[in-house]
């Protein structure tokens, strides 16, 4: 396959001579986690071999999706200028629905339309594709359409390497880093996972939809390069999850994110659940007659702080989604950033500890501390209890419909009827869709401490 | 599969989504299930969850899996709950499906 991407070393050549396929570090995945990681090393004068599976950087991996790109600002500055992005996001609304009825918190910032952004809207074959190549030339050995499909151990037992599908393709470092993404083979086999929960786990599905830029313009009020992200509780058919609708430049992303065994556990498929989504009336006027390019599927960890796996061995380290680092609360959807600060750390570690030739699990031990002392385990920390709450039954199903029953009789002029104090309405919607006033407080406690 | 949109727009077959999906298809089936062992199972978790549809139940009560229009996503060896029913790995380097606007 094409393993003649601009700065790709073919194999066969590398592997010739044992010389040849040893290096410092094997980074395996080149998402963005291993992408900054490898670029952080090569940097630092090691020899790196980036490992990617796809036939190139990218063609594996989907998301929402939009990226939230600051955290370069210390490896690419400037990277705006480069990045290849979709629409700068300056317009985010959160919409809580029921079939019948939707509420959204509708934002806008004009200052998220210039440099240095917040977010923007990209296609990961595009970004990842270009962040690998700044890996590349900062001296990273960028190997395409290789699997990693074991680790290498010497007779103690020391990970000494890497075992590939090429033929010949043992490649040999004294440390590993696993930038493999939520299934995480090689974290797995490292011994660093507890054992799988499905329950940790949500299954994304999407459609990306063609529509000319005008009409996505018009439809989302947006102009130039601008664009918008729309999150979604409450729209997935009853299955525990969420929604999303994004804006590119002239396609729309549209999606559902799905709790694993709540999806498992009923009959409406993906694509069904997608389906009636568009078909809701807040969203069927935004995606009419939005022709499908692409429909694509991922699986996200979604628990983040209480599924991570130990995060360093000897000689190995894990990082992004392999860690379950991927932010997944809510009104907050955000992994690449966390993959791409998680990576860093992971570079500069490993830089650190191959200065002092002390690459065992004490000598990373400078890994968890960056990551603590960044925002990575700061937010997942304070946001450990997010993700349970979010996926909730209460909050999937049972607070919808009470917020938007609330303001339904705020605004339903019910004449000859006077208005009703906003009190009666709270208490009989809070009735109607059967929440415990013991159940709310508590949620709302645990909301308050996670979001406050 | 029809979805139920009210005629906003045209109504696209399961075999239409996947058509938009490129897969560069390797020789190895990376996937394979077992289908003695989904003799017994009456949950059938992969059924409705893999979103690329590749579980069909058969009239003997087996599953008839093809691995070729699979996202790699894990979908389905997450859920499901017989030992032994799934083996699933990676496809060989370069094959598989491949993303362009996603
Ligand atoms: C539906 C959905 C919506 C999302 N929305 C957003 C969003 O809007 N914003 C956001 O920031 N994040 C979002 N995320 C999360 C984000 O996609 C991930 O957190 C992020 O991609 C993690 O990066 P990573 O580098 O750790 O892993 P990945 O991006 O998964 O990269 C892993 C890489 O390793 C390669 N690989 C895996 N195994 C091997 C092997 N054995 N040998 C060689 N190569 C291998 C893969 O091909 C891949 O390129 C979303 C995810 C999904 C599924
Ligand atoms: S693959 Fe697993 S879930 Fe699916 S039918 Fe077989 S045993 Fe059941
Ligand atoms: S990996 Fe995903 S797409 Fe492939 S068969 Fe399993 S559930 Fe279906």
């Amino acid at each position: 396959m094409a393993d003649t991407t601009t700065g790709t070393t073919p194999l066969s050549a590398t592997v010739a001579t044992a010389s040849a396929a040893t290096f410092d570090v094997i980074v395996v995945g080149a998402g963005p986690a291993g992408s900054c990681a490898a670029t952080v090393l090569a940097r630092a004068g090691h020899r790196v071999a980036l490992l990617e599976r796809g036939a190139f950087p990218g063609a594996k991996n989907m998301y929402g999706g939009v990226i939230y790109p600051r955290i370069l600002d210390r490896l690419h500055p400037q990277w705006w200028e480069q990045v290849p992005i979709q629409r700068w996001i300056t317009r985010r609304s959160t919409m809580v629905m029921t079939e019948t009825r939707a509420l959204t918190i509708d934002f806008r910032s004009e200052a998220w339309g210039e440099p240095p952004y917040n977010g923007a809207t990209a296609y990961r074959p595009d970004f990842d594709h270009w962040l690998a190549d700044q890996a590349v030339a900062a001296g990273a050995h960028l190997l395409n359409a290789t699997t990693a499909v074991g680790l290498l151990r010497d007779a103690d037992q020391r990970i000494v390497g890497v075992r590939t599908d090429r033929p010949d393709g043992d490649l040999w470092a004294s440390t590993v880093i696993a930038c493999d993404g939520v299934n995480s083979f090689i974290a797995k086999e490292a011994g660093l996972h507890e054992e799988l929960d499905p329950a940790n786990y949500t299954l994304g599905v999407k459609e990306t939809l063609a529509l000319p830029r005008s009409v996505i313009e018009e439809r989302f009020g947006v102009r130039d390069r601008h664009g918008v992200d729309i999150e979604i509780l409450g729209g997935t058919s009853g299955v525990n999850g969420g929604g999303f609708l994004y804006t590119n430049l002239d396609t729309l992303a549209v999606g559902a994110v799905l709790k694993l065994p709540a999806l498992a556990a009923q009959q409406t498929r993906p694509e069904e659940i997608i389906g009636r989504l568009k078909a809701h009336p807040a969203i069927a006027p935004l995606v009419e007659g939005g022709e499908i390019v692409e429909y694509s599927a991922h699986v996200i960890p979604e628990a983040g702080r209480s599924m991570m796996p130990t995060l360093t061995t000897d000689r190995l380290l894990v990082t992004g989604d392999a860690a379950a680092m991927c932010l997944a609360a809510g009104i907050w959807l955000e992994g690449v950033n966390f993959a791409m600060a998680s990576g860093m750390a992971a570079g500069e570690t490993v830089a650190e500890a191959l200065a002092s030739g002390d690459t065992s699990a004490r000598g990373l031990g400078g890994y968890e501390r960056r990551l603590r002392d960044s925002f990575v385990l700061a937010d997942h920390d304070k946001l450990r209890r997010a993700p349970g709450l979010v996926l909730s039954d209460r909050v999937q199903h049972q607070y919808p419909e009470m917020i938007t029953g609330v303001v339904e009789r705020m605004f339903r002029v019910d004449n000859p009827e006077p208005k009703p104090g906003l009190r009666r309405i709270l208490r009989e919607e809070r009735r109607a869709a059967g929440v415990r006033i013991r159940d709310l407080a508590r949620d709302a406690w645990i909301g308050f401490r996670s979001f406050g | 599969m029809t979805l139920t949109n009210d005629g906003l727009w045209p109504e696209v077959s399961f075999e239409d989504r996947m058509s938009t999906v490129r897969f560069d298809i390797g020789e190895r089936a990376h996937i394979t299930v077992d289908s003695a062992v989904c003799g017994d199972c009456s949950t059938r978790e992969c059924v409705v969850a893999c979103p690329a549809n590749l579980f069909v139940p058969t009239s003997d009560g087996g599953i008839l899996f093809n691995y070729e229009q699979c996202f790699e996503c894990g979908t389905c060896y997450m859920v499901c709950n017989r030992e032994g029913a799934i083996t699933w790995t990676y496809p060989d380097g370069g094959h598989g499906v491949v993303f362009k606007r996603t």
